[in-house]
């Protein structure tokens, strides 16, 4: 009886990104595989000034969250606009990928991805100088993530 | 069937395998499940022409791909009820090519019907009778047989000591198949069908609806009456009748090809029997029907149906299958939903909130995660930006002026609905419409609407945002500045008992103490409690918790992380003092004290606290039943608080049971292993041995853990319980000694929070209605409180 009409109903939303993060132990398969069991969630396009209770207010609509860790500039050891959000269960985190990412959180609209799991030093950017790489190179003015790009501020 | 087997990366180290060729079995499939599942789509050829053609296609495959092709036809009958008569035109016109297909089809289907109702899968099993019933329409199925089967549904009334909800199934099914079937039934067999439409009367006359306030989201009758769906659907059929059955808003693809289809031989049903009742069926709960609009609220353009039309029930059967076709994926969802076929004759933004507000307030609960509304929501205004927002504005209006008779549950859904949706669109609203509030006691409904609403704003923004966006006159209604209450520090009276040691003891913190050396420092910390000499401290003393824990949540206070790390640090330190029933009371009134002015602090906390075993689940109910907390009782975050606590206790004994349940399998595979394996070496042997024994040691642990986990879950629905009893019976008799009228604002929220316990834990609440009967819930319990019990137990009758 039970035939699963695959051309109908897609669930997109929860599918795993192209993106791989480069720092992974392990080989693509590896991170795959944890990426598709996983119940953390990388949440990116924070403003700086977004606290952690902000995050859980928004996030524990799609379930109970276990852990969040803001994500912070390596050198000033301050907000630098993500955060990983962990799920006890994976239901809960797909429920996020449909209805929370791309949605907003502090007036912006913010992005949530798959994460193959949180491990120390995972918290911290890796731009050059010391946030997330998007900060290094961008152009434009954004008052809620520093102002304008790093590379703009040095010239 | 068989398949070519060809080569491909899974087969390691096979040969190089031959260029695939274009028309491979499974690409076959694949395309027929494609063709089948897009037809009726938008497209440039007509849906008459697609549906042609597609016959044509299907026709020519039945020779090699005829079981596959059925396959594919009843799944999309079961699971794509908003294309019903795209479908059933499809089988008509296969019929009329190929007799024996269009029976064997009907075979299946009558197989499929057997399978979803012993399986307890109801809607699908209502889609399926519809489709059937359809079927008459393109003269695949005879319509005398199709009544025999309804006759069989309505006998389904007069079995005896059956639950309610067995009979309600099968007239539902009969009655919600009219719409479509009604008007060809009638003109061939008009006596049969009067005869089924009295016994349905005569039932429905009968039938126990006491299930039914308890559903209701309004309790007014104005300007809209909830009414319960079978009656709703009784009086839509009745109208229909009345009407000569004459239907116009079902999309009828059949008609076009009528000249085809009444040339076909038509098939009959075999004679259906319901399957009998077991005990292990679940059938759905009734619920009622949600209305919100009627003609008068869409200002221009087409005309609402009447709630007593059969267009209504139609519109709102299809909106409700779109959504539960779609709802993972919020574009589709909306996309499906903006493109109703027939959109142009209704108000169709008008249905569309007024179904997605249906869903989101249904009780006992919505049948999606409330939080995907939201976000359904959010992408029908961005569809429709000209449009859509502004009937959502009214109605939000509309539900705001109504919240004096709302019920607590849904007003909860409504707040945390409205302020998710306000930070989206920058909380831009016309707070001064809302003015009227203002002048209101603050505990009446209005106010504590916008209250509760500005509060989940807050967090999801901050104090400062808020002080922004409404009115000055607002000012009363503004959440508390989040910050914590710190009562040691530099402000504190000297004479403040313990004062002198929350610097000892800060201090000891902040020099890295271990969790020994902290309960040697707070030895120091006299207990109020005691006048006899207590050498070892060991017992209960509040002082203690007051002083360490306020220093300790004082110097986390930054963010719920650090607060987090605080308690993990220091876990022997609060096991050890919140070692008794009142310590673990005392320790949930210091946090409370603390961080009252930040409710979702207090959350985060409460859910730590229990979650490390610091207190039980009972303590917090306790203490949200305690006289102190009295003036917090019918705040939102409190009731949130409750409800997360009985779901973590609930969730605890699922993954126990599930725990024990899979060493079970475990020990029957090593059992059945043992038994295959017989005669192996005698190593082998002892091997298997000791596993054996070692899981049935572990079964029988897990045995013992899961009756602990159910007799604490059963003593938390008790102390609940009678908690509330105790709460209302007292109000109830002082209104009664002074004579004044019971119905307080209080009193609404208290009774209504009480049902909410029912609604929200009804499956698991299920399993101890004996216990609570017995203890509880008895002859003796005044009438207000015992009519909510009994409204829940005609829940499930």
């Amino acid at each position: 009886m039970s035939i699963k009409l695959n051309a109908l109903f897609s669930d997109s939303y929860v599918d795993i990104s192209q993106y791989r993060d480069q720092h992974f132990k392990g080989n693509r398969y590896e991170q795959e595989k944890l990426l598709k069991q996983s119940c953390t969630l990388y949440v990116g396009n924070l403003s700086f000034y977004t606290t952690e209770e902000q995050v859980h207010e928004l996030f524990s609509k799609s379930g109970d969250v276990k852990r969040i860790i803001i994500g912070l500039d390596k050198v000033k050891k301050t907000a630098c606009g993500f955060c990983f959000v962990e799920y006890y269960t994976r239901a809960d985190a797909e429920n996020a990928m449909r209805f929370i990412n791309g949605t907003r959180l502090d007036d912006r609209i913010i992005r949530t991805d798959w994460d193959a799991g949180f491990k120390e030093g995972r918290q911290f950017g890796r731009g050059k100088s010391g946030g997330q790489v998007r900060d290094e190179y961008r152009q434009d003015y954004d008052p809620a993530r520093g102002g304008y790009g790093k590379l703009v501020q040095k010239s | 069937m068989s398949r070519r087997r060809h080569s491909d990366e899974s087969d390691a180290g096979s040969q190089p395998h031959k260029r695939r060729r274009t028309s491979e079995p499974i690409e076959i499939e694949d395309r027929l499940e494609s063709l089948i599942c897009r037809v009726g789509e938008k497209s440039t050829s007509s849906l008459e022409s697609n549906l042609e053609g597609l016959a044509g296609v299907l026709e020519a495959d039945l020779p090699n791909y005829k079981s596959k092709i059925l396959r594919i036809l009843c799944a999309v009958a079961r699971i794509l009820p908003e294309k019903l008569t795209v479908y059933t035109t499809l089988v008509g016109l296969l019929n009329a090519r190929n007799y024996n297909f269009g029976g064997e089809f009907v075979e299946a289907m009558i197989r499929q019907l057997k399978e979803t109702l012993k399986s307890n899968l109801y809607s699908e099993a209502l889609y399926l009778v519809r489709f059937l019933s359809d079927l008459v329409n393109c003269h695949v199925i005879a319509a005398p047989s199709m009544v025999a089967m309804f006759e069989n549904f309505v006998s389904v009334t007069q079995e005896e000591d059956i639950p309610q909800v067995r009979s309600d199934w099968y007239v539902y099914a009969v009655l919600s198949s009219l719409p479509w079937v009604g008007k060809e039934l009638y003109e061939k067999k008009d006596v049969e069908m009067d005869r089924l439409l009295n016994q349905i009367e005569g039932y429905l006359k009968r039938r126990q609806k006491t299930h039914v306030p308890m559903l209701q989201v309004w309790t007014a009758e104005k300007p809209h009456p909830q009414e319960e769906y079978l009656d709703c659907l009784w009086a839509q059929v009745q109208k229909l009748k009345k009407d000569r059955w004459q239907e116009r808003h079902i999309l009828r693809p059949y008609i076009a090809f009528d000249s085809v289809l009444c040339e076909a031989l038509q098939h009959n049903l075999p004679p259906f029997t319901p399957p009998a009742h077991s005990d292990d069926a679940v059938y759905p709960m009734p619920h009622v029907v949600f209305r919100m609009f009627d003609y008068t609220d869409a200002p221009e353009g087409p005309v609402m149906p009447g709630s007593h039309s059969v267009e209504r029930f139609v519109i709102e059967e299809n909106l409700h299958c779109i959504i539960k076709s779609h709802w993972r994926e919020r574009k589709t969802c909306a996309a499906q939903l903006l493109s109703y076929p027939g959109k142009n004759k209704i108000p169709l933004n008008y249905h569309i909130v007024e179904v997605i507000f249906g869903e989101l307030f249904q009780l006992p609960g919505p049948p999606h995660i409330d939080v995907m509304y939201t976000a359904l929501l959010i992408e029908l205004c961005k569809l429709q930006p000209g449009s859509l927002p502004q009937v959502l504005a009214q109605a939000t209006e509309m539900m705001y002026m109504r919240l004096d008779t709302m019920n607590t549950t849904c007003i909860d859904r409504l707040i945390n609905w409205f302020s998710h949706h306000l930070s989206n669109f920058q909380f831009r609203w016309s707070w001064d419409d809302w003015a009227d509030c203002l002048t209101q006691d603050i505990e009446k409904p209005k106010p504590k609407f916008v209250k509760e609403v500005l509060e989940k704003c807050m967090r999801l923004s901050y104090h400062q945002r808020i002080v922004d966006i409404v009115p000055p006159s607002f000012t009363a209604l503004i959440p508390a500045n989040p910050v914590c209450s710190y009562k040691y520090g530099d402000e504190a009276d000297s004479s403040l008992p313990g004062l002198a040691m929350t610097t000892t003891v800060g201090n000891a913190i902040k020099n890295r103490a271990s969790n020994e050396e902290i309960l040697i420092v707070l030895k120091d910390v006299p207990n109020p409690n005691q006048d006899d000499d207590d050498d070892e401290g060991d017992g209960f003393n509040p002082l203690k918790i007051e002083v360490f824990l306020q220093t300790l949540l004082h110097l986390a206070a930054k963010s719920s992380s650090h607060s987090f790390s605080a308690l993990a640090k220091f876990h022997e330190v609060l096991k050890t003092l919140t070692d008794s029933d009142e310590g673990k009371l005392h320790i949930l009134r210091v946090l409370y004290e603390f961080w009252r002015n930040h409710p979702q602090m207090i959350s985060v906390l409460v859910d730590k606290l229990i979650r490390t075993q610091i207190v039980d689940c009972a303590a917090v109910a306790n203490w949200i039943f305690s006289p102190e907390m009295a003036h917090d009782f019918t705040r939102f975050y409190v009731w949130e608080i409750l409800h997360s606590t009985i779901r973590k206790m609930n969730k605890h004994v699922q993954k126990i049971q599930k725990e024990l349940d899979e060493a079970k399998v475990k020990l029957e595979k090593q059992q059945n292993k043992k038994q295959r394996d017989s005669g192996d070496e005698e190593d082998m042997e002892k091997n298997s041995e000791d596993e054996e024994g070692q899981l049935e040691e572990q079964i029988e642990r897990l045995q013992e853990k899961v009756e602990s986990a159910q007799s604490e879950q059963k003593n938390l629905f008790l102390v609940i319980f009678q908690r509330f009893i105790m709460l209302l019976t007292e109000h109830l008799v002082r209104c009664e000694t002074s004579g004044i009228d019971i119905n307080t604002t209080w009193y609404k929220n208290c009774i209504e929070r009480l049902q909410q316990i029912f609604l929200m834990h009804h499956v698991i609440i299920q399993q101890y209605m004996g216990t609570l009967e017995n203890l509880l819930f008895t002859a003796e319990l005044d009438h207000h409180i015992l009519t909510v019990y009994q409204q829940f137990c005609a829940l499930h009758l």
